[in-house]
């Protein structure tokens, strides 16, 4: 779908991208991961050519987008800002059809398309004549969303997209962020410094270093076969949480008790370790049950989960 | 007919239709430069605020052109484009650039730059985001700068009138000239009014929200031109011969009304300053000039003096005139100022005149060598018993006097000396001697007379053309009136005349005020 090709960009004597290529799946989020100056925003923004690469190809379906009108080729890629950047003179209802406004879309198609947007991203109707100022951070940010959604563009390009936002407003968008079916579709490439973000969102991770590419993987990958101790201190701050995050009951099966026969609700195996733990502490619930491979089920308390945790672990590291 | 008991309404009243062409040509003049200053402005603040490396060098040639004085900007304006209309334009629209490309640069580059990078990633072309992001966020700065300009070009409007190109200024500087504070306050209130009524017009305009500011960014334009307009308004030209007076012969009795109600001379008038009178006859963009018979230029630029011989411009003979407890604290001044008395003529005042205003030597050099010619030169005793303030009025011949008295004093006495040279005019002069900002300054009979003394019609008559009744008259009212005392006269008599390029008087074979007049109504 996204495909770059040994891509470089100097600023004056900065090299910002060195020879950076990877490619995005059709439906797939990438995560573009690093501190800040890593050159994570300057490949993103030569996806849509903000910036201008100074070797190297990118492709888009296969096409080279350095023969597309910049301006047409922006217009049919989804773009959300760290800082927003909606227009201060604009209602939220005209930043919300500014592309379909270029596009000649017609009135009814573009307020029924308004509707259904801000519906999906639970913003009041009421905000629509209003203008972005009297508008909070977290329902900015969802007008940037639709603002890059309402043309339902195949590609979304994300510049820290909920970077400027406090922690708990964060944490909610992030989730309603994963659960929105229309992302689903989506190839999107993100670039955040957040490792929790990261892992959260990312099918895949690049995680980038002084303009390279230190590695690229599933967050899991990441986490357990790092390539060199860039990729392993990177981690390491928040390595429980991540490790909480990225692995499954299913990953620790087999160190789970014996089946049992249970009948009525069960959880499925995809469940991570975090999950599964928030579930059995702020449910107050003493035991869950999991419905594992072949329609197995099992019932674990608080204790049997980081029993089955700690050994899935060992195994890891005497790999 | 005494002007000084009319009140201001009944001046405005009176002088209804000269106030509102007046009016009308002053806004006109400042919005035809304005537009003219918008559609040049407004694309080099946009070209500057694209290109940021050319910034520093438009706005610093904006700068610069911003600290020409107005009347040494309308002076070079002259050879290029005459005088009327056309330079006082140009000049304004020079004045009013500085401020609109200046906001319409800072405007655009303050936008946020996040606002501009969502625009080009939303895939807005170049232009629409110039029109549907740039100016519309801009547009409070650039209206501000538009304002500032609107404010600056009405003040400046004023100065028009030196060029005839007329505005509001004829009847300021007319009454300034002819001590007449209702005809000052007659220009000046409207034009203040002018001032105040467009830039509160112009700050609703910046107050409305955005939305409605779109459509009166379309009305804007509209209002724009139809107030231009007016000053198109094409002006009909009476005669084959065009005359230029100073905005004081204008309004004098001894000036234009003398020559209409005497001589019944009718031609084509337009008002225009002094400085640049005698450069616009020299060009032919003027053919009879007001000008003044020692003048220095008669002779630079080859003009020749009409006779005025039916006897309507008074003598003025130039004589220091001094406030009588100047005399009594500065018991040597008089003795020291009366040593130039009779010693210039008018040849030597024209020839010394001709020094400065054509050759272009100081005035300071000029009179220098005078004094020494006639053995009055000596060195600065650079004494401290006080000082003694000399004033002049604005032109050539003041400043040589001035400078003459200065070394007088200098060499004589052991009084210190303080120079308050170029004083506007004879009004501003006097106000500055009655209200001891000075202590003497050059005056002439004439205007003492006339001017300043403003006598019933009957006697001003009776003295105006003998030499000694009016020195003798204007000596003892001044005593009476002011405690002024005339000293002696320094000899020359710098009275108004007519003039016109030799070469036209010879071909026109026109050689006194009424071969003119019988000239123009032939033709």
């Amino acid at each position: 779908m996204i495909e770059l090709k040994e891509i470089s960009k100097k600023f004056g004597d900065t090299q910002a991208v060195k020879q950076v290529s990877f490619s995005v799946a059709r439906e797939e989020t990438l995560v573009l991961l690093g501190t800040s100056g890593c050159g994570k925003t300057t490949t993103l923004k030569m996806i849509n050519r903000l910036i201008e690469p100074d070797a190297g190809q990118i492709l888009i379906n296969n096409e080279n987008i350095i023969d597309e009108d910049p301006d047409v080729l922006r217009k049919g890629i989804g773009y959300v800002m760290q800082n927003i950047g909606l227009f201060p003179h604009y209602t939220i209802a005209e930043n919300i059809a500014l592309v379909p406004k270029l596009l000649k879309w017609d009135k009814a198609k573009i307020v029924s398309r308004t509707q259904e947007l801000i519906e999906k991203l639970h913003l009041p109707e009421s905000t629509l004549t209003m203008y972005p100022h009297e508008l909070s951070g977290g329902q900015q940010q969802r007008v940037g969303l639709a603002r890059a959604l309402i043309t339902d563009p195949s590609v979304l390009l994300m510049d820290e997209p909920f970077g400027a936002l406090d922690n708990v407003t964060r944490t909610s968008i992030q989730k309603e962020f994963k659960a929105l079916e229309e992302l689903k579709r989506k190839t999107i490439v993100m670039v955040t410094h957040d490792v929790l973000e990261a892992f959260e969102l990312a099918d895949r991770i690049c995680l980038m270093d002084k303009g390279e590419v230190v590695q690229i993987g599933t967050p899991k990958e990441l986490l357990y076969q790092p390539t060199n101790d860039f990729a392993k201190r990177f981690l390491a701050g928040q390595k429980l949480i991540l490790e909480f995050k990225v692995v499954n009951i299913q990953d620790i099966w087999t160190y789970l008790p014996q089946e049992i026969v249970h009948r009525g609700e069960t959880e499925t195996a995809d469940l991570s370790i975090w999950e599964a733990m928030e579930l059995l502490r702020n449910k107050d619930r003493s035991e869950l049950f999991i419905s594992g491979p072949n329609k197995a089920i099992k019932s674990i308390n608080f204790e049997q989960l980081t029993s089955g945790f700690n050994q899935y672990q060992n195994a890891q590291h005497h790999e | 007919m005494n002007e000084q008991q009319q009140t201001l309404w009944q001046f405005m009243s009176g002088q209804s239709d000269k106030l509102l062409s007046q009016t009308l040509q002053h806004g006109g003049l400042t919005f035809i430069s304005l537009i003219l200053a918008i559609a040049i402005g407004l694309p080099l603040g946009i070209l500057i605020a694209r290109k940021r490396k050319l910034s520093g060098m438009v706005l610093g040639i904006a700068g610069v052109l911003q600290t020409i004085p107005s009347i040494a900007l309308l002076g070079f304006m002259i050879p290029v484009l005459g005088i009327g209309a056309k330079p006082a334009i140009v000049a304004l629209l020079i004045y009013a650039l500085l401020p609109i490309i200046r906001n319409t640069y800072t405007g655009i580059i303050g936008i946020d730059l996040h606002v501009k990078e969502a625009a080009r990633a939303m895939g807005m072309s170049k232009g629409q985001i110039l029109l549907k992001v740039e100016l519309p966020l801009a547009m409070p700065v650039i209206l501000a700068g538009i304002r500032t300009a609107t404010v600056i070009n009405v003040g400046v409007a004023t100065l028009a009138s030196f060029i005839a190109a007329g505005g509001l200024g004829e009847f300021i500087f007319g009454g300034i000239s002819l001590n007449n504070t209702n005809m000052i306050l007659a220009g000046a209130i409207p034009a203040a009014l002018l001032a105040i009524i467009l830039d509160a017009l112009l700050s609703l305009v910046q107050k409305t929200d955005v939305k409605k500011l779109r459509k009166g960014l379309y009305i804007f334009p509209v209002i724009i031109l139809v107030l231009g307009g007016f000053y198109a308004l094409p002006s009909a030209y009476g005669s084959t011969l065009t005359a230029g007076f100073t905005p004081e012969f204008m309004g004098r009795q001894d000036g234009d009304l003398g020559l209409k109600s005497t001589y019944g001379l009718k031609i084509h008038t337009i008002v225009i300053s002094d400085a640049v009178m005698y450069k616009a006859a020299y060009a032919k963009e003027l053919d009879v000039i007001s000008g003044y018979s020692t003048d220095g230029r008669l002779k630079a630029f080859d003009l020749k003096i009409l006779k005025d011989d039916k006897n309507i411009f008074p003598p003025y003979y130039a004589a220091p005139i001094v406030r009588d407890e100047a005399l009594k604290q500065f018991p040597e001044l008089e003795k020291t100022l009366n040593l130039l008395s009779g010693k210039i003529t008018d040849s030597i005042m024209t020839d010394l005149n001709y020094r400065t205003d054509y050759l272009h030597q100081q005035p300071e050099r000029v009179a220098r060598d005078f004094l020494i010619s006639k053995g009055l030169y000596k060195a600065p005793k650079n004494g401290h018993k006080g000082t003694v303030r000399i004033g002049s009025k604005i032109f050539g011949e003041q400043y040589i006097l001035a400078e003459m008295y200065s070394m007088l004093i200098k060499g004589n006495t052991q009084y210190a000396v303080a120079t308050k040279t170029g004083l506007g005019g004879t009004k501003i002069c006097f106000d500055a001697l009655m209200n001891d900002q000075i202590d003497f300054y050059p005056e002439y009979t004439g205007t003492g007379l006339l001017v300043l003394l403003q006598p019933n019609p009957k006697i001003a008559k009776e003295m105006a053309h003998d030499k000694e009744k009016t020195y003798n008259y204007v000596s003892t009212e001044f005593e009476k009136k002011f405690k002024i005392k005339w000293l002696k006269p320094i000899g020359f008599n710098n009275s108004y005349a007519l003039m016109m390029r030799q070469k036209q008087s010879k071909e026109l074979n026109v050689n006194t005020i009424t071969d003119l007049k019988n000239y123009l109504d032939k033709n």
